[in-house]
């Protein structure tokens, strides 16, 4: 009995104790309550919310780019998608997308990505059919929507250029946002699948202020990424509107001008230098870069000889040739080398030294006086000039007249151009200036190399009277240019000369006359060579120009400016290997003069 | 009128029912009015699936342990080796040709319910321990050779479990075992040996467990390992809990419970749901009424006839076996324990262990309402 009362005893004493730690170990469960619930209570409740809290950006409108007149070059179109939901399909994914076949144009190759970008995504993640739906396919899908439990319409807005190539130079395009540009800009915008980023021109200039300001969707989602309900919406700010100079009717005239030709063509404002026309054909149609642009269309814009991609008005560099000689003329009348009355007797050549300078007319033109030696584009009369000024005074005056450097026209691979003196080639040679190259600098070969954009400003700032206008897209109300304190019967002759190239009785342009007889204009020719017709090719019976292949011909200048008595309008083209300024540049000039009276632009 | 029982003397059905102890059972149906309050919550404010479901049961294991509780005290030590041998015969089916779910095999399926004979076998073993203390005297418990039938009655059913696998129930199994050998006396030392020689076995264990359940222990230790895979479960649980902050969120506003970042909220980890939309005063209001049903049990044992070692043996080793569950599966919801796949009986959707644990507290309930007689072997 006392060992029946000992084993008793012994289970009730450990009863007690196992009693006791149970009271223990459910007091150490309350202590990790309190400690996770109320001391880490806050941080967990933080946690909790950021599980199930959930922003999204919403993209703003990107601003419209403007013509002068509020016609819109780069706007934002609806975009209209079509989505499948396969969660609510009902299990009817694959007859819903036979059915719809047709009507969308799907291919196999859709299909079955379709099909796997299904299998991949949670199912109530909608799953893109089809992008760019045509208002034909948008009408038949809402309209017979109660049979396709799932399929949804979803408008988004996508950078559109309603004038395509007209306008591909100088706005550029808009395209997906690069791993570079992400380095380059920490903008949340940027993080957001399809956001879309200026990528050349103006787009890619001004494309901070087009963006505009993001908006912000705050919603509550669930474990697997659901959206269960929106919390907040801010709505963002669209991006300012950017208003250009340029006039679209002139610009369409101006790039229609060029036909199949290779070239650019710069108009301006000689008063104010806004730019009323800024044309490098050929251009792109910069809508196929928006949503990537395909292996094929890129290759063919790349190897496409005449270049579309390059922005030919600020970034090709050509000599001036003949239209060089406006600048040297100004200098030589401002040094008081010549008067009006100067004259030179062209016999054809000219010999410096022991080396030979031709005229381009190989007989010679005779006595010839400033003006007729403009008109004539006597090539004898401008080497002796230039040899008597010397090359400084004549780089002092092309500088003046805006040659020889860039302008804050917000566009990406602007080149300066060459103004060649002494200290220039002793810098970049490391050889001393010959007189020679001053000969054949003041012919604009040699070399000088000018931009279309800075040669149809050297045009406004003589005919404007001298005043030193800046070629500009922004309308500005500044106050005037600074005058370049040129003497106005310097400027009245150099005038004078470019009336007589068109008008005048076997000016080296008269084809570039207008249409309206009303209206006079001036200008100049020039023709610069892009090689030399070899000794091997001229055995060969290549003599001419036209003979060569296309790439080595040489390209063609004009400029001109209208009305002659009251100047508006300057313009300067070239048209690539265009081998004459008279013969193809200048039709065109005065095709885009034409225009822009026409339209009598304010 | 204090009614004058004679010892040993049988009594009715009529007088069986009213010795009931039922404040014991107000608090058992407070704590499944809670699971079904949970479950409510836990299906978005709907009945269905859960907590009508689980009523049922609940109504169902209330029948259940009346039934257990009027039968005689003298039944369950008659048939403990029976029942012992048979549920260790279901064990070794369902570790043969048992029914395949979560990669463990755990079930027979009988068509209407699924038997988990690991469930039965908690209930075996305190018997059959309990029966074999009651009948071996003080100095054999306190002699190894005394503690060899016991340990094999413990460790044969223990391995047919841990094989299946189930660490977590038969870790369970082998807790409430040592607490019966403590209560009858193994000394002190003999647990200290045991111990450490499981201690020194550990690395060759270690080699013997599952991957997954050397991943939950890992994990466990260092939820950050894994925040996608093992370790979410336990990173979300702490969320869930921790934002509940001291009164909750509000019953059916759980963000956690509802937006499916909790996992297994209806299961294993209802009591992080409860205590995400109840706060830190809900949880401890559960985990009160537990500690009372626990208290109660030992007062059930206390109270019986001194003579009625057996019936204090089964009582205590039963009860051992509900404040294992309650405790280690709080503690593993809370990041205390390993995820070792315990639910809350009572609260957690699952028929088996309402049924069995309801079962167990009829036993419980059998010897205490025969308190006052001793047990006829």
């Amino acid at each position: 009995m006392r060992k029946s009362n000992e084993k008793l005893r012994i289970l009730l004493k450990r009863s007690l104790l196992l009693f006791s730690a149970n009271i223990l170990l459910f007091f150490i469960l309350i202590g990790r309550l309190y400690y996770l619930q109320i001391y880490q209570g806050e941080k967990y409740a933080l946690l909790a919310d950021s599980n199930r809290l959930s922003t999204r950006l919403l993209v703003p409108p990107r601003g419209s780019i403007n013509d002068r007149n509020g016609v819109e070059l780069a706007t934002n179109i609806q975009n209209f998608q079509a989505l499948l939901i396969a969660e609510q399909t009902r299990g009817n994914t694959d007859s819903i997308l036979k059915e719809i076949t047709p009507i969308l144009a799907l291919s196999d190759k859709d299909i079955a990505r379709i099909k796997k970008d299904i299998s991949r995504h949670r199912r109530f993640v909608p799953v893109k059919v089809k992008d760019n739906l045509s208002w034909e396919e948008v009408a038949t899908l809402m309209i017979n929507n109660y049979r396709w439990p799932g399929l949804v319409i979803d408008q988004g807005l996508i950078r559109y250029y309603p004038f395509g190539k007209y306008t591909a130079h100088p706005l550029g395009y808009v395209g997906s946002v690069s791993e570079k540009d992400l380095q380059n800009s920490d903008a949340p915008l940027l993080q957001v699948p399809g956001f879309k980023i200026g990528k050349s021109g103006f787009e890619k200039t001004y494309d901070e202020s087009l963006r505009g300001t993001e908006g912000i969707l705050k919603y509550e989602v669930n474990a697997y990424g659901r959206i269960m309900r929106e919390i907040e919406k801010i709505d963002g700010l669209k991006g300012t509107d950017l208003d250009l100079t340029i006039d679209i009717r002139l610009q369409q005239a101006a790039y229609d001008a060029f036909g199949d030709e290779s070239g650019a063509a710069v108009v301006l404002d000689v008063h104010t230098g806004e730019i009323l026309a800024f044309v490098s054909a050929p251009a792109f149609d910069a809508n196929l870069f928006v949503d990537g642009i395909s292996v094929k269309n890129w290759n063919n814009l790349l190897y496409n000889e005449k270049t579309p991609l390059t922005d030919k008005a600020v970034s090709g560099q050509y000599s001036p040739g003949s239209t060089f000689k406006i600048a040297v003329a100004l200098a030589a009348l401002e040094a008081g080398i010549i008067d009006e009355k100067t004259t030179y007797n062209c016999t054809g050549r000219m010999k410096l030294g022991n080396h030979l300078f031709h005229c381009w007319r190989h007989y010679g033109h005779g006595k010839q006086d400033l003006i007729e030696a403009i008109k004539n584009s006597c090539d004898i009369y401008f080497y002796e000039v230039a040899l008597e000024l010397g090359i400084e005074k004549i780089a002092a005056m092309s500088r003046r007249l805006g040659l020889g450097q860039t302008y804050d026209l917000g566009l990406e691979n602007q080149k300066a151009g060459v103004i060649p003196d002494r200290q220039w080639k002793q810098e970049k040679f490391k050889a001393p200036w010959q007189q020679g190259e001053t000969v054949i600098a003041g012919i604009g070969q040699g070399y000088v190399l000018v931009t279309p954009v800075q040669l149809a400003t050297m045009l406004a700032r003589v005919v404007n009277g001298g005043y030193a206008v800046t070629p500009t897209f922004i309308k500005n109300n500044n106050a005037a240019p600074p005058s370049l304190n040129l003497k106005p019967e310097h400027i009245e002759l150099v005038k004078k000369g470019m009336f007589e190239v068109v008008n005048g009785t076997g000016g080296t342009a008269t084809r570039a006359k207008l249409n309206n007889p009303n209206v006079k204009i001036g200008g100049k020719t020039g023709t610069t060579q892009v090689r030399r017709i070899s000794l091997k090719e001229r055995a060969e019976g290549i003599k001419k120009d036209e003979d060569l292949p296309w790439k080595y011909r040489n390209h063609a200048w004009f400029m001109a400016y209208a009305p002659h008595d009251k100047p508006r309008y300057a313009v300067a083209v070239i048209v690539e290997h265009g081998r004459s300024g008279a013969g193809v540049a200048a039709p065109i000039a005065s095709k885009i003069l034409e225009e822009a009276i026409k339209l009598d632009i304010r | 009128m204090a009614i004058a029982y004679n010892q040993n003397q049988e009594l009715s059905l009529k007088e069986r029912f009213f010795n009931l102890n039922f404040v014991f059972i107000f608090i058992l149906i407070l704590l499944a009015a809670i699971g079904c309050l949970t479950l409510y919550s836990a299906a978005g404010g709907k009945l269905t699936p859960w907590a009508l479901n689980q009523g049922i049961r609940f109504g169902l294991g209330i029948g259940v342990m009346l039934v257990a509780a009027m039968i005689r005290p003298e039944f369950y030590y008659k048939i403990a080796p029976l029942f012992y041998f048979f549920t260790l015969f279901l064990l070794l089916v369902v570790d043969i040709a048992g029914h395949t779910g979560m990669g463990a095999q755990r079930w027979i399926n009988l068509g209407f319910f699924k038997l988990q004979p690991s469930e039965l076998m908690k209930l075996a073993i305190v018997l059959q321990l309990a029966r074999y203390f009651s009948n071996t005297s003080y100095e054999e418990i306190r002699t190894i050779r005394g503690i060899i039938i016991p340990l094999i009655i413990v460790a044969v059913p223990v391995a047919f479990i841990m094989i299946q696998p189930d660490l977590g129930t038969s870790l369970m199994v082998l807790f409430c075992a040592t607490a019966l050998f403590y209560l009858a006396g193994v000394q002190w030392w003999k647990f200290a040996a045991a111990l450490g020689a499981v201690a020194a076995a550990a690395p060759v264990l270690w080699h013997f467990l599952h991957d997954y359940q050397k991943n939950r222990i890992l994990t466990f230790l260092d939820p950050e390992r894994d925040p996608q895979g093992a370790g979410y479960h336990i990173i979300q649980a702490k969320i869930a809990l921790g934002s509940g902050g001291a009164w909750g969120k509000g019953f059916l506003s759980g963000t956690q419970s509802h937006l499916n970042f909790l996992p297994e909220k209806h299961t294993d980890f209802i009591f992080t749901m409860f205590s995400e939309e109840f706060g830190m005063a809900g949880g401890v209001v559960i985990l009160l009424l537990n500690l009372i049903l626990i208290s109660y049990g030992y007062w059930f044992a206390f109270r019986i006839h001194n003579a009625n070692y057996f019936g204090k043996m089964v009582i205590l080793g039963l009860n051992t076996n509900y404040f294992l569950y309650v405790f280690i599966n709080v503690a593993m919801v809370i990041g205390l324990l390993p995820v070792v796949g315990i639910p809350l009986p009572l609260i957690s959707y699952g028929g088996t262990v309402i049924i069995s644990v309801m079962a167990s507290f009829g036993i419980m309930q059998s010897f205490y309402v025969n308190r006052d007689r001793e047990l006829k072997k």
